[in-house]
């Protein structure tokens, strides 16, 4: 069915097409008249079975089918023999109507609907199968149908996992029965199933199995992608884990109400402002889950148990599942110094999203410390304008580098429960990664370098707790600038990747994070300022990752690089002064990461591609278009009621509204022309400079 | 003498041609001849068709091959010249086997002998996309025949193993003695000789590499030792050593190597229902012969078996061929003569032929300079692998011993074939080799790795001795394989219930204003006597089409020639 030539119709053929379109459009208004007259005489049921037969794909005629059987099977007359003779009818039409159309929804359909009625024989629907998935093997209509009959027969996975076997074994591309084999293994272990119970036993076998497809044809994909599912069997501990959190077990956060603090003795990692005395507390999970809140995370803030804390899942769409969950602690200010005890999961309800129970409980503490506020009003408006200059950087001191050090290892959680069950795990990635070695001595194959480029990431990210280095990072932004050379059409994948394996390296040790960390540093005052800036910027960095090594950053310059999206951004809950000024963002909406950033002061999109495709592609590269929330929270009233300008310019409307910016730089992009600014300055009224003019 | 005449007289006396033997090139002649309208006459000595490509009952092979081992008594007297204008050659026959060698460990096989249909010229397969299929659909020949797929190719080693030959992509996928490597490697040389075929510029392969050796090719592409065997004399089916030149007679060359694996590959999944490269017909090879003599019938031409012929008539003055002279007395005169290459024809002693003949004598003095071929054929009661019953296997050179050097070819065929009883299993055995003893030594290192030879025999002591001969060289391989091959361990070999060695010479075609067709080749299918045979047709009628293309005469072949399932 795959790669046959389609032949020109020829002009016998072209007549025949349309005497039989006339025949078919008679049979349909026939057929339409006793549908809608509600007509199941046999005669009429007749014909539409005449009709399915040409045309499989008449939904209507298969619907009025249903409504037939069901008006004969409430017959007052209805016996067994009756019913049975009805349905099998049926299965007969939707036969004939399967040989004209292998791959017709409705008529699958309609044949899964008569067998749910339970009165026909489901022994038949196996051997149907075998003959249908004889001629079409990969048809995926018929492997869904097979999962139907299998279950409803009560077929042993085991049974099914040989089929898959053997048809493999009749031609190995064959991505349904590939796909059919995932699906049995994980219902297997899901089951915990004879055999089955433990996937280093289990894993072994079938890369062995997909070995001997990827290297007899390295060119066929079907088995990559079966591969690539062992690898996340093999990479993905089945519960969820706590990656890292801010602020750091055993890290002191200092409160202040100044931006500037001279002389603290803390660490600048932790130090923050904070107008309000309240500060936000981030969990940052290895997977997606839900149910975190006050009841399966506590946190005790002196005898104060904060029963009230309201977690917030931070994710692009709206959904309750995400990897990072924030909650606003406020410490009372009459408390100069008090510790806090974060504990998660020793209640059960935290859920990944393939079910796992979140089942190793870890608990957080760290001190908070309350600076009170020196306000000096005149101090302030100027230290506010901050212009993330080059020549207003300085490297951070070396003198310093003894507290970041201590700082940065607060930052990630070490998780030692799985180290020992991991085993296995390590030694399978190795033993991949070696036959992948060799694979690519014999041929230069692109979806191999990209796999020996996930094993080695994989690879790297199990051994890091323990290793506390990247070791392939190297190899691995090889690979992936090798592949953007190779392979142009997925330049924008490769290049995405290698960003995040940059930023993984760059993070991955204090020494290389060291070099990114610069002290931001007034050209007016002389005075040391503000935290710390970590300085990404000309890295050509098409996406941002480290995320979880990230989360205590508050300013950070990711100037210079070709980032088109800012997704996962919304982690970094500290951020107050950000800098994308020469980037790739080609939209408002691209910035909706941003809106999450509560303490956000200071943005910089200058030079950036707003405006410049009347079409917002985001909204596209967005996971499905039905989960963005763009616009889903808009106030229908509020919009309304507001200006001309404002409706027009909605998205800038309903990305802006929520921004607490005290400075904005957009120029340099399409869209940020004089009116623009204008409405811009109305959405924002707290907005105090823009394009580095100071507003009224 | 005067008797009832046991021939009644031919009728016409005069013909465009006369084919004398009823082997599959001569078959192949009489059909065309009489699809291009000529008055053929077909005769066979035998009481049955297909000469030395026929299949015979058990107990008729012996003396069929017995009656050709050993040279006729000289003419019965010196031809006398009849009255008329012509002088009379007599017909000798050349002896084509020797050495035969019948044991039999099973004494009730004769009772049984119908049962059985064995193939003179075995091992011989049709490969699914081969010249000889072609023509049977062609000529519409097939709907006088059935077949059936051979399933598998094995490559045998001296411990008694059977390695499956991974000559697809799913069975290269599947094959569990190849290392991922090695699959690797395999896959991409299929992958680049189908490019190369399917003429795609950037996988050609360079016309220097083309006329370079095969093996040459095949080392530079990196190929391990073992897919190279597999390569070369389980899918290119070579004859000789490739890689000692010292021995190889037939060194084959690239472009022909690469065109056994495109024959190879276009075979594999030809037909739906067949599964393997090769087909089989039921009944046996000779069925072939005896399809192409009714489809020759069919369109005219005269058949006459039991009908030996005595001698040639030649022209008294030019010397020019004019006709026959049967057994029956009578003469039958034609324009072409086509003889079977087993008769030769003698002429009186102490006389010198007529002069124009002398110049042509030349080409009846047929030479054997290419070597002979040592066949043989064993019966037994189990398969020589589990679970599949019509199957291949090739010995490559060295691979059973070490003076080894030419590949050994067996091919192992079920009762479901109606061969022979039912339960039972015929292998059929060939080798090339230069003399009697060399062929026998090979035949029997076969049987001793794979068969179960019993003692109670009257033969036995024959073969025992040979045994022994070429024990040397393998007896302690062969002890090994009771212990611990990996296919076929553990169960006993085969035991053997009956077999019949013998070797046979090998000839070629010759033409002239009297042409001889080919012997049975050592090939494992027809292509090689079917350009020959088309050569033969050709020159002598160079003015007729081989069986002209008929779009009425084979419709949906296709389906006709598929075997049945």
């Amino acid at each position: 069915m795959h790669g046959r030539p389609r032949k020109a119709p020829k002009p016998e053929d072209e007549a025949a097409s349309s005497a039989k379109a006339q025949k078919l459009r008679a049979l349909q208004t026939q057929f339409f008249s006793f549908h809608h007259n509600k007509i199941y005489t046999k005669e009429a049921v007749e014909l539409s079975a005449k009709l399915l037969e040409i045309n499989p794909e008449s939904y209507t005629a298969w619907n009025y089918r249903k409504l037939a059987v069901e008006h004969y099977l409430n017959l007052p007359d209805c016996n067994p023999d009756s019913i049975k003779s009805v349905l099998d009818d049926e299965l007969r039409v939707v036969e004939n109507a399967l040989r004209q159309n292998f791959k017709s929804y409705g008529a699958w359909h309609h044949r899964k609907w008569v067998l749910s009625k339970g009165h026909s024989s489901i022994d038949n629907e196996l051997r149907l199968l075998d003959k249908f998935q004889k001629a079409d093997s990969r048809n995926f209509h018929a492997w869904n149908y097979r999962r139907f009959v299998a279950e409803s027969m009560k077929r042993s996975e085991q049974d099914e996992l040989k089929y898959t076997e053997d048809m493999i074994y009749a031609n190995f591309s064959n991505y349904s029965a590939w796909h059919n084999r995932s699906v049995l293994l994980s219902a297997l272990f899901d089951k915990k199933a004879e055999g089955f119970l433990l996937k280093e036993k289990v894993l072994p076998e079938e890369y062995e199995f997909i070995h001997q497809a990827i290297f007899t044809d390295p060119d066929d994909q079907s088995g990559w992608f079966y591969h690539l599912w062992l690898l996340d069997q093999t990479v993905t501990t089945d519960s969820p884990l706590l990656a890292s959190s801010w602020p750091g077990h055993g890290s002191d956060v200092l409160l202040v109400g100044d931006r500037c603090y001279n002389g603290s003795a803390f660490s600048p990692f932790s130090a923050l402002h904070s107008d309000s005395g309240s500060f936000p507390i981030v969990l940052y999970f290895n997977q997606p889950v839900r149910g975190v809140n006050s009841s399966t995370v506590t946190v005790e803030c002196g005898f104060n148990k904060n029963e009230d804390l309201l977690w917030k899942p931070l994710s692009a769409s709206n959904s309750q599942t995400a990897r990072v969950w924030v909650a606003h602690l406020k410490v009372s200010s009459s408390d100069l110094h008090s510790t806090v005890e974060v504990s998660v999961g020793h209640t059960k309800g935290i859920i990944s999203t393939r079910g796992f129970e979140y089942s190793h409980p870890s608990m957080l503490s760290f001190k908070v410390h309350v600076q009170p506020m020196e306000r000096d009003s005149s101090q302030v408006s100027v230290a506010e304008s901050i212009s993330l200059r080059e020549e207003n950087f300085k490297v951070y001191g070396k003198q310093s580098e003894e507290s970041i050090i201590d700082s940065f290892d607060q930052l990630i959680i070490k998780n030692g429960h799985e180290t020992t069950a991991s085993n296995w795990r390590f030694e399978a990635l190795a033993k991949e990664i070696e036959c992948f070695r060799e694979l690519l001595s014999l041929v230069d194959c692109k979806i191999g370098k990209l796999t020996l480029a996930r094993l080695l990431k994989a690879y790297d990210a199990m051994s890091y707790p323990f290793a506390n280095k990247l070791v392939h990072s190297e190899e691995v932004l090889e690979l992936y600038s090798d592949l953007m050379k190779l392979d142009r059409t997925h330049y924008q994948f490769y290049k995405d990747e290698r960003s995040i394996v940059l930023l993984q390296k760059v993070t991955s040790s204090k020494g290389s994070l060291l070099q990114h960390c610069f002290q931001y540093k007034d050209s007016v005052s002389s005075a040391i300022c503000g935290p710390i800036c970590l300085r990404l910027n000309n890295l050509s960095l098409s996406r941002m990752g480290a995320f979880e090594k990230l989360l205590w950053v508050q300013m950070l310059d990711l100037s210079h690089n070709e980032l088109q999206s800012i997704e996962g951004l919304e982690a970094m809950q500290l951020l107050s002064c950000l800098s994308l000024r020469n980037n790739k963002l080609r939209s408002l909406t691209a910035l909706e990461p941003l809106r999450k950033l509560k303490l956000l002061r200071i943005l910089d999109i200058s030079y950036n591609q707003i405006g410049d495709h009347s079409i917002d592609t985001t909204r596209y590269v967005c996971s499905s278009p039905l989960s963005h929330s763009v616009g889903s929270e808009l106030n229908r009233d509020e919009t309304v009621t507001s200006d001309v300008a404002l409706i027009n310019n909605w998205e800038a409307f309903y990305i802006f509204k929520d921004f607490n910016l005290n400075q904005l730089d957009i120029v340099g992009n399409t869209i940020a022309d004089e009116k623009f600014k204008s409405v811009l300055v109305k959405i924002m009224p707290k907005l105090k400079q823009l394009d580095g003019k100071l507003l009224d | 003498m005067d008797d009832i005449p046991p021939y009644p007289p031919i009728d016409p006396t005069t013909f465009d041609l006369i084919v004398i033997g009823t082997g599959l090139p001569e078959s192949i002649i009489a059909a065309a001849a009489s699809t291009a309208s000529k008055s053929v006459l077909h005769l066979d000595p035998n009481p049955f068709y297909g000469s030395h490509f026929s299949s015979l009952p058990l107990a008729d092979l012996p003396s069929f091959l017995s009656s050709h081992s050993t040279s006729p008594s000289p003419p019965r007297s010196p031809s006398s010249d009849d009255p008329n204008e012509f002088s009379l050659l007599e017909f000798a026959t050349r002896p084509l086997y020797s050495s035969i060698d019948i044991s039999t460990f099973s004494p009730n096989l004769d009772q049984h002998s119908r049962k059985f249909n064995l193939d003179v010229a075995g091992p011989r397969v049709l490969f699914c996309a081969d010249k000889s299929i072609e023509l049977l659909l062609r000529t519409g020949t097939n709907q006088y025949m059935e077949f059936k797929s051979v399933d598998a190719t094995f490559v045998g080693d001296n411990k008694g193993n059977l390695w499956s030959v991974p000559d697809s992509r799913a069975a290269i996928f599947k094959d569990k003695s190849l290392g991922l490597v090695e699959k690797n490697k395999l896959m991409r040389f299929f992958k680049l000789v189908q490019g190369h075929l399917a003429g795609e510029q950037d996988v050609k392969i360079s016309e220097e590499d083309l006329q370079s050796p095969f093996v040459d090719f095949l080392n530079k592409m990196g190929l391990p030792p073992k897919i190279k065997s597999f390569i070369l004399y389980a899918i290119a089916m070579a004859d000789y050593d490739q890689e000692d030149t010292g021995v190889c007679r037939d060194l084959l060359k690239t472009k022909d190597g690469i065109d056994q694996l495109a024959l190879y590959n276009a075979s594999i999944g030809r037909f739906q229902n067949a599964s393997g490269a090769f087909l089989y017909p039921i009944y046996g090879q000779g069925e072939l012969s005896q399809a192409f003599c009714r489809r020759a019938a069919v369109k005219g031409c005269l058949y006459v078996l039991r009908m030996p012929v005595t001698a040639l008539l030649v022209d008294k003055d030019t010397g020019c061929y004019k006709g026959v002279r049967l057994a029956s007395g009578q003469d039958i005169f034609s324009q072409k003569l086509i003889l079977d290459p087993t008769f030769k024809v003698t002429l009186p002693l102490g006389s010198s032929p007529p002069l124009p003949l002398k110049e042509k004598l030349p080409f009846f003095s047929l030479k054997d300079d290419k070597g002979k071929i040592a066949r043989g054929i064993c019966i037994t009661k189990t398969s020589l692998k589990p679970d599949i019953s019509n199957f291949l296997v090739v010995y490559p050179p060295r691979s059973l011993f070490p003076e080894q050097v030419t590949s050994i070819r067996l091919l192992q065929i079920a009762s479901n074939l109606a061969v022979c009883l039912p339960g039972m299993f015929v292998l059929y055995i060939s080798a090339l080799c230069n003399d009697d003893d060399q062929g026998k030594k090979l035949i029997h290192a076969v049987m001793n790795t794979l068969l179960t030879v019993p003692l109670d025999s009257e033969s036995n002591a024959a073969v025992q001795s040979e045994t022994a001969e070429i024990g040397s060289a393998v007896q302690d391989e062969t002890s090994e394989s009771s212990s611990g091959g990996p296919s076929d361990s553990g169960e006993e070999k085969p035991t053997l219930l009956w077999s019949a060695l013998y070797s046979q010479e090998l000839t070629l075609g010759q033409v002239d204003f009297i042409c001889s067709t080919p012997m049975p080749d050592g090939k494992l299918n027809y292509n090689d006597l079917i350009d020959t045979t088309f050569k033969i047709f050709q020159e002598i009628y160079p003015e007729e089409e081989f069986f002209p293309e008929t779009s009425l005469e084979n419709p949906e072949v296709d389906g006709d020639a598929s075997p049945e399932t």
